[in-house]
């Protein structure tokens, strides 16, 4: 085989697994017959740095966990099988985790090097923007999104076409469009990614609506812990400004379209619609009461519509391919494809991109490979500090939005996180209460305090000091804050903590009645001693304790500083002979 | 000073929506935002300085105090959650002689902020320091990396 291209993939990811220092060994020996570029993310983290080698077929093969040491068995075709993930020539480990996906948002991620406007172009870039201004009215397009049955995909699901619809109907000359790239979900990375991988595509189906709703303004709300994402973005707002896709006069049609990016300063409320336009505003990001809806009165009280990344860079795709196309994927009220976060105690952690309706069974096992070192699955956790963690006896729940509601958790932006045995439910919900009540703006007193007297609850279970009555305190706390909050974040914040009253209550018992935490987590709970017989004084508890309460010579036995242990359990998970016990 | 902070007063002065914009550019200058700096802010854009405060205090990313030469934000996101990010918060802290409730080491070399979440789940636990991401890190491998800066 002669290698005709090598594509390295330098997403935040891959860097941050070393792929830079592996294209800089590849470029040492490069020879002139072989193409070196730079692309983003296959999804396939797990295994970065990822690159793909093509030959001079077109036919080709992905290659993982790379070092700088591989580059050169790399160029001669010599590296190990066991660095083989993906291969359109013979059997690979991966390849039945991507025939399983339908990648439509992620089409071009991996593949195209997201810093070069040309590659983009090179399929059918700005293409269906061109199609659009060129031969399609504004009602002819909202119809065709409609059609498709794509829903917002940075939580609500609210239909994209009928958003549209009520932002091209509000009265106005004025008008904006904002991409919300604000993903605060954590867990959740997809819209990181699609950035990184893929920016045009958003401007393109930023570009699109513009035109269709009749904005000439648009702004891009990224938060600024995103820095690649954001270099990516400037990059490709100026090179589409420079060749004439966004800026005045858009393919001669007398339609233009400025998009400024904002970065945001920290704060997850700003994912919330309104607070994201109070943001932009300049101000405190604080929701407001709706209606009205920013489609009548959004930024500077201008009609305003607001989709999401993943959202946006469907757009096109949908356009280019039809409605029926995309409608032909997914459930009867779940159109499509969506993009979901694997993370969390999965092996294969990454991103998907699955039709909606496959189970929760399927994503878990068969795309991501099962729950790492085969312990048992737990839990896995949707829709971050809004949803809920889904037990095992209902992984066969199909994925779409209604299916997952149903369960109490939400679908969300589209994180996974996955639980084995060694998650403590209690300390779960305490985890994401403590997130939320940090978070919240403090507009509503439900919210502002009824999540903090929520949290402290959930602490003093954790500590062994909770009583039975605590649970229906919890319950009663969670329903009231729900009904009275104005926005998103509170009316969901309990999510959190019913959904593990419901399907783990046992655990929150066990805390309560025996003062025991069953996962072993919660460290006034626990205690770790080493067993004598055991130790083989192999120093690895000594090195993995974080405050080095463990002493001991290598080979002879070690012993844990009692007086200082904080109970974090790393020496228990490190220690290959059981020689630390747990009580 | 005053000359740079002139120059964004001039770039942003009569626009609307121009606290956080004023304010991250001044925290850029100046490293972070100092009471007397909001000030002088104040009396040149006419915005009063409680709601320079309000914007301030509101938002994660501003700091009230003098941060360290480098920023290390550990991840707190539900994936580094469940793959012990507590046990390497407190490995860091540990590993730079923080007491409780203190952020910035005493030569300013470092400060240490725990962040919602990065964006790396798949490599979880995670942590940043600058602009620079580090994955599947364990306790054992905390020194090597904050050593590499001065």
């Amino acid at each position: 085989m002669t290698i005709k291209t090598i594509k390295v993939g330098m997403a935040s990811c891959g860097l941050a697994s070393g792929a830079e220092d592996v294209y800089h060994a590849i470029q040492k020996n490069l020879p002139d017959s072989i193409e070196l570029k730079k692309t983003a993310c296959l999804g396939f983290c797990f295994a970065e740095p990822m690159v793909e080698v093509i030959d001079e077929a077109g036919k080709s093969e992905f290659f993982g966990y790379l070092t700088p040491r591989d580059a050169e068995k790399l160029l001669n075709n010599t590296l190990p099988d066991r660095k083989l993930l993906i291969s359109q020539k013979r059997d690979a480990p991966a390849n039945k985790q991507l025939a399983r996906q339908v990648r439509i948002v992620s089409r071009h991620s991996g593949s195209i090097d997201p810093e070069n406007i040309q590659d983009y172009l090179d399929d059918d870039g700005y293409m269906a923007l061109k199609k659009v201004c060129s031969s399609m009215s504004s009602q002819e397009v909202i119809d065709e999104m409609k059609a498709s049955g794509l829903r917002g995909r940075g939580g609500a699901g609210f239909s994209t076409g009928l958003k549209w619809q009520f932002a091209k109907d509000a009265a106005g000359d004025k008008k904006y469009i904002i991409c919300n790239a604000d993903e605060g979900d954590p867990g959740a990375f997809m819209d990181r990614n699609i950035l990184e991988s893929d920016p045009h595509s958003v401007l393109e189906g930023m570009a699109i609506c513009a035109y269709t709703v009749g904005a000439q303004n648009a702004y891009i709300y990224c938060r600024a812990e995103y820095p690649l994402a954001v270099k990516r973005l400037k990059k490709a707002i100026a090179d589409a400004e420079e060749m004439g896709f966004l800026g005045d006069n858009i393919f001669n049609k007398g339609f233009s379209l400025h998009i400024v990016l904002k970065e945001g300063a920290g704060a997850f409320v700003c994912g919330e619609e309104t607070a994201l336009i109070a943001s932009i505003e300049g101000k405190r990001g604080m929701p407001r009461l709706r209606p009205p809806f920013p489609a009548q009165s959004g930024l500077w009280e201008k009609p305003t519509n607001i989709n999401n990344v993943e959202t946006f860079a469907s757009v096109a795709w949908i356009i280019n391919h039809g409605a029926a196309a995309y409608a032909a994927y997914g459930t009867e009220k779940s159109k499509g494809t969506k993009v979901f976060a694997l993370a969390g105690k999965i092996k294969n952690t990454g991103l998907i991109e699955v039709p909606m309706g496959i189970t929760l069974r399927e994503i878990i096992y068969d795309i991501g490979g099962g729950i790492k070192d085969d312990r048992p699955f737990k839990a896995v956790q949707l829709g971050g500090p809004s949803g809920g963690c889904i037990p095992a006896d209902l992984l066969d729940t199909q994925v779409d939005y209604d299916s997952i509601v149903k369960t109490g958790a939400i679908m969300g932006s589209g994180g996974m996180v996955v639980m084995d045995d060694t998650t403590c439910m209690v300390n779960i919900a305490a985890f994401f209460l403590d997130f939320t009540q940090n978070e919240s703006c403090g507009k509503c007193t439900f919210c502002r305090i009824g999540t903090k007297r929520m949290l402290e609850i959930l602490q003093r279970i954790q500590n062994g000091e909770g009583v039975l009555e605590d649970i229906e305190k919890l319950e009663y706390l969670s329903e009231q804050i729900i009904n009275s909050s104005l926005c998103g974040l509170g009316k969901t914040a309990p999510n959190p903590v019913l959904t593990t009253l419901r399907y783990f209550k046992d655990e929150y018992i066990a805390h309560i009645k025996d003062k025991r935490c069953p996962a072993g987590v919660c460290s006034a709970l626990v205690h770790f001693e080493i067993d004598e017989e055991k130790c083989t004084g192999c120093t690895l508890c000594a090195r993995a304790c974080p405050i080095h309460c463990i002493s001991g010579e290598v080979k002879k036995l070690h012993l844990i500083d009692q007086d200082s242990c904080i109970s974090c359990g790393a020496c228990y998970t490190v220690c290959k002979f059981d020689a630390v016990i747990r009580t | 000073m005053e000359i740079n902070i002139d120059k964004i007063i001039t770039k942003y002065k009569g626009k609307d929506g121009i606290a956080i914009p004023l304010l991250q550019e001044l925290q850029e200058l100046e490293g972070y935002l100092a009471p007397e700096s909001i000030r002088y802010l104040s009396e040149h854009t006419g915005i009063p300085v409680a709601e320079l405060y309000g914007v301030a205090t509101f938002y994660s990313m501003f700091y009230l105090e003098p941060q360290g030469r480098h920023i290390i934000r550990v991840c707190k996101g539900t994936a580094c959650h469940v793959s012990g990010a507590d046990t390497l918060g407190v490995a860091i802290r540990s590993y730079l002689g923080l007491s409780e409730g203190e952020n910035t080491t005493s030569d300013s070399r470092f400060t240490v902020l725990e962040v919602a979440c990065l964006g790396c789940c798949s490599l979880a636990p995670v942590i940043m320091i600058g602009d620079k991401t580090y994955g599947k890190l364990a306790v054992d491998k905390i020194g090597k990396i904050l050593d590499q800066y001065e």
